[in-house]
Parts: C-alpha cells; structure tokens; sequence
C-alpha cells in the first residue's frame, strides 16, 4: 500500500531509510490470482512510519535467501513469560550477520474466545499492542487455534504478552502440554448445534489450564468441540479428545417444509440429493410427498438435514459424543477419534462437571500410561481399546460400533445372552 | 559469549546454555543462576542437583513430570507439583533449572 511520503518526512530524516530487499522470487509468488502473503510482508516492510518496517525488510531478505538456497534458517530457543512454560515460540536467525534487524522474530499464541467472538474494538487493539511490541504480522487464527502473533524480539516479548493480558487474553499451549481449544461458532448461531460448545470450551480449559501453561505431559494433548456431526472444527480428526454433538431421539420433519422443498426442486432432486446419498438408506421419499426417516438406521451424519435446513432438524434430546485419539502421522499414521462414549447429555451444571471429570481422568491416564511423544491415540493402540476403556471405568456399549453388522471383527455368537446382560446393567437406562 | 568464573572463561551459547558441558561446577551454577536473576537456595539446589544426577544416570534430562515426582517423594508431596517448581524457577524447571545444573538446551517448542 503506497504511503504519504509527507507523513513519514519527520522521522526519515533523522535515520536513513533501509533499503527494500531485491526479492525476485518471492514477486513471483505475487503473480497468481490469488492474495499473497509477500503482499502483505512488503506492505509492512513498507511502513516507513512503522517501528517495524526494518525489521520486515530484513525478513524479506532472509527469506528470499531461504528460497535461493532451499534451507530454512530458523532456530528454537528457550524465550518465555514469567511463570509460564509455554506459549511463545521462539524463533532465533541463523543467518542474522546477514539479515541483522530480524534476527529474533518470536510467536506469541495467545488463546481466543470460545467460539471466536470479538468486538472490532478489540481487534483494533489487538493490532495496536502488535504494531507497538512486535511486526504487525499476525495469522488470525493459525491451525493451533491460537491467534498467531509472529515476529518480535525477546526483551518484547514480556511487555506485549502483559499487554494482551490487561485487554484479558492469555498465552495458548505449546510444547507437551495441554494446546489451546477449538470451538465452532455452536449455539451462538447455529441451529444445528446440540449443547454449549462455547461453555463446555471454557469448563474444560479453565479445568485443565495449569497443564497447558506449565506443560509435563508425556506429549500434545488437544480438546475441540462441534457443535454436530458436520464438526465445523475438524474435532474428530485434529484432536485428541473430540466433543461432537449429537442427538439420541428421531430427527424433526416438517412435512410443510419438504413440501416447499419438492415444490421449488422437484422429486428427481430430492432422490438424487437426499434419498440415495444417505449413507444407511435411511431416508425414503413416499408417494404422498412425505418423508420418512428410519431413526433406528440413522447415523446422525448430518448430510439430509444440510440439504433440507428448513424441513428437517436434529432431535429434542440434544447431548454429544466423545471421541478418542485422534491425530496426524506421527509413530503410527492418522487416526481418527474412537468413540467412547456415546451419548453424553450436556444441559445441566452436574452434566458439564461430568465432563471435566472425564477430561481430566482422560489426561491423567495419559500422563501416566502414554509414552514419550505418544499421542493418546497411539497409546490406545500400544495397550488397546478394552484397557484404556477400563482404566477410565468407561462401560464398553454397542452404540460404540458403528455397523455391527458388517464389521468383521463382531461376534456374535452368544449375542442374545450379551444383549440381557448388558441390558441389566444398564438397567432402564438402557431403554433410552 | 562466556562466563567469567575464577580467570578462566566458560563459554555458553546466545541463551547461556553452556556449550562444554563438562566445564560445569557450583560457582559457575551460582553465577548463571544471577544472570536469570535467581538466588540459589537450599530448595534450588536441590532441584538443580537432582537434575545433574539424573543426567549423569542416563545422559538426558528427565520428564518434567518424572522431576515433580522425584521432587515430590523427596522434599514432600506438598512439594511435588508445577506450582513448586515454578515459584523456585518463574520461566519452567525446563528451561531455568537446566541451565543452571548445566544440562543441554531442551529441545521442542516449549
């Protein structure tokens, strides 16, 4: 963005002005249709008026040298706030004789609201304390959840985290320990949502903060909270604790609606979009223009309720499912979350001490049991399933399974006699 | 980048994390303990010799979580927390307190 070159004459007189770096590789990455983040470093290495602009020149330097050379220069180090053992990342130049004013370019990931609220008053203050301590480059939010503000120097590092935590903010997690959380936008505003993400966010990070900002896990540990199966926040597969909403009663149908439905798309559309995409068949269109769900055979997967918003909803009995493990590649490849429990209700304030108590049973088992750098994920795979299930005293329950009938691994031999059992135990719970 | 210890120059990287590490001794730990404005104390030392012997045991510097529990079954269970820890080392026993016993930077993004 160009600059008033009046604005800036008082201060460059005094200092000469940096010269912008010749950067030929990164301005191709310019070229494309898209926005590019060299746009945005030169616009801030561009900033004559800015304390930051030098600092952003010699960053543009150093990685147009990275992109000559095909070698990442960065080095960790051990930057921090006191009293706290994670949340800055710090990063130190190895080439900083060369690209001198960039030569600490540290990350502060600060946690945001559940649910990712803000007022625009906040944002705008949350760019001011960037601007004053650190180089104006924030990813807002990065994939840790966190707001990403990158680039600053270790003696700022101190005085822009006390900065955001007047305005109420907190460091996020890094390292082994407990990481900063994600919900979806839930209960705020969407009508799918199935419990208070925002609150169940809160009751188990407020629970469990100490082992995020003073980390001695065995390695990472992630909560994440959707509001419903489409898991806006990739809960299943990003975290290791995933709280996904559900309901255990028939879906809604508002027969007027699909009538509306049918009216303005037609019944070929309905078939081909609704019908014969529900992955258990579920769904029937009949000959008077209704349509029937067969609840039993629904797996909540959400698909005919995202076509049909206005006619169909999930069910009454609003709760969640908690799933287990899952995560990238690391020891083992990807897993998703394995489900252990599967319905939990999430209304009243006994309900979400439940799940704090569930979550930190969950991550003190993990303390204990998991290995070095092993997720809780690989952890159940090294023990298996019916142990950790019986370290948590979680009761084992066909709703775990999600198609008994064509999993190999089920047996079912002595089934009727299983089914009474379990039945008994669960006593008229079980009938729910 | 060195300390001055007795005459003799100890040289430490750009965070103080000593780059021989067999140079280490109590005089040298007193010193870098001031410079992260620390006065060692009974309770510090404690913590900072358990860690050298760990690391003389097994040639790595243990999990935090081992730490709190050693701390923990030695000095008390009312000990054997991070709370403890931090009030002796503010920035994590990770960072501060190996630094001082003079074991190797820790590694991770912590």
């Amino acid at each position: 963005m160009a600059q008033d070159p009046k604005a800036q004459a008082p201060k460059t007189q005094n200092k000469p002005r940096k010269e912008m770096p010749s950067t030929p590789l990164l301005d191709q990455l310019e070229d494309g249709p898209w926005p590019s983040f060299v746009t945005g470093l030169k616009r801030l290495a561009t900033s004559e008026d800015k304390p930051y602009a030098d600092m952003m020149k010699s960053l543009l330097g150093q990685l147009e040298h990275s992109y000559q050379t095909r070698t990442g220069y960065w080095k960790g180090g051990t930057v921090g706030v006191f009293g706290y053992g994670a949340g800055v990342i710090p990063r130190f130049s190895e080439v900083a004789d060369k690209y001198p004013e960039s030569k600490e370019f540290h990350t502060l990931r600060i946690q945001p609201p559940a649910g990712m609220h803000y007022r625009t008053e906040t944002l705008r203050k949350l760019c001011d304390v960037w601007e004053e301590h650190g180089s104006g480059l924030i990813a807002f939010h990065g994939q840790s959840g966190d707001i990403m503000f990158q680039g600053t120097s270790t003696e700022q590092v101190q005085p822009a985290f006390d900065a955001f935590n007047e305005m109420g903010f907190d460091l996020g997690g890094a390292g082994a320990g407990i990481r900063t959380s994600m919900s979806c936008v839930g209960s705020a505003r969407c009508e799918q949502s199935c419990y208070d993400e925002q609150r169940a966010l809160r009751t188990i990070i407020n629970g469990t903060l100490d082992d995020m900002h003073r980390p001695s896990l065995p390695y990472k540990f992630k909560f994440k909270f959707s509001g419903c199966a489409n898991d806006c926040v990739n809960a299943i597969h990003r975290s290791d604790m995933a709280i996904i909403g559900t309901w255990r009663d028939d879906i809604k149908i508002d027969q007027e609606g699909i009538k509306a439905y049918l009216a303005q798309h037609g019944r070929q559309w309905m078939i081909d979009q609704v019908v014969t995409l529900c992955p258990t068949n579920a769904v029937s269109l009949k000959d008077d223009d209704t349509l029937t769900v067969d609840n039993h055979s629904c797996v909540r997967c959400m698909h005919c309720i995202n076509v049909l918003t206005k006619a169909l909803s999930p069910g009454d009995e609003r709760g969640a499912s908690i799933l287990v493990g899952g995560k990238r590649t690391l020891k083992i490849g990807d897993l998703m979350g394995i489900m252990v429990v599967p319905f939990m209700r999430l209304e009243s304030d006994e309900d979400f001490a439940a799940l704090l108590d569930l979550a930190t049973r969950m991550v003190d088992f993990f303390a204990e049991n998991a290995l070095d750098h092993e997720r809780i994920g690989e952890m159940i795979e090294r023990i298996g399933l019916v142990n950790f299930l019986e370290g948590l005293g979680l009761e084992i329950d066909p709703n775990m399974i999600a198609h008994p009938r064509t999993n190999s691994y089920v047996r079912t031999d002595g089934w009727e006699a299983e089914a009474e059992k379990w039945t008994q135990r669960k006593g008229p719970q079980a009938a729910e | 980048m060195a300390y001055q210890v007795n005459g003799s120059e100890i040289e430490h990287d750009e965070e103080g994390y000593l780059t021989d590490l067999s140079q280490w001794n109590e005089e040298l730990a007193e010193m870098i303990a001031k410079t992260e404005d620390i006065e060692m104390s009974e309770e510090h030392w404690e913590v900072v010799n358990f860690l050298r012997e760990y690391y003389d045991e097994y040639q790595i510097a243990p999990a935090v979580r081992v730490l709190t529990k050693a701390v923990g079954k030695k000095l008390g269970p009312e000990k054997g927390n991070n709370k403890y820890l931090y009030e002796l080392f503010p920035y994590g026993p990770a960072k501060q307190a190996c630094k001082i016993a003079g074991l190797p930077k820790p590694t991770g993004c912590v």
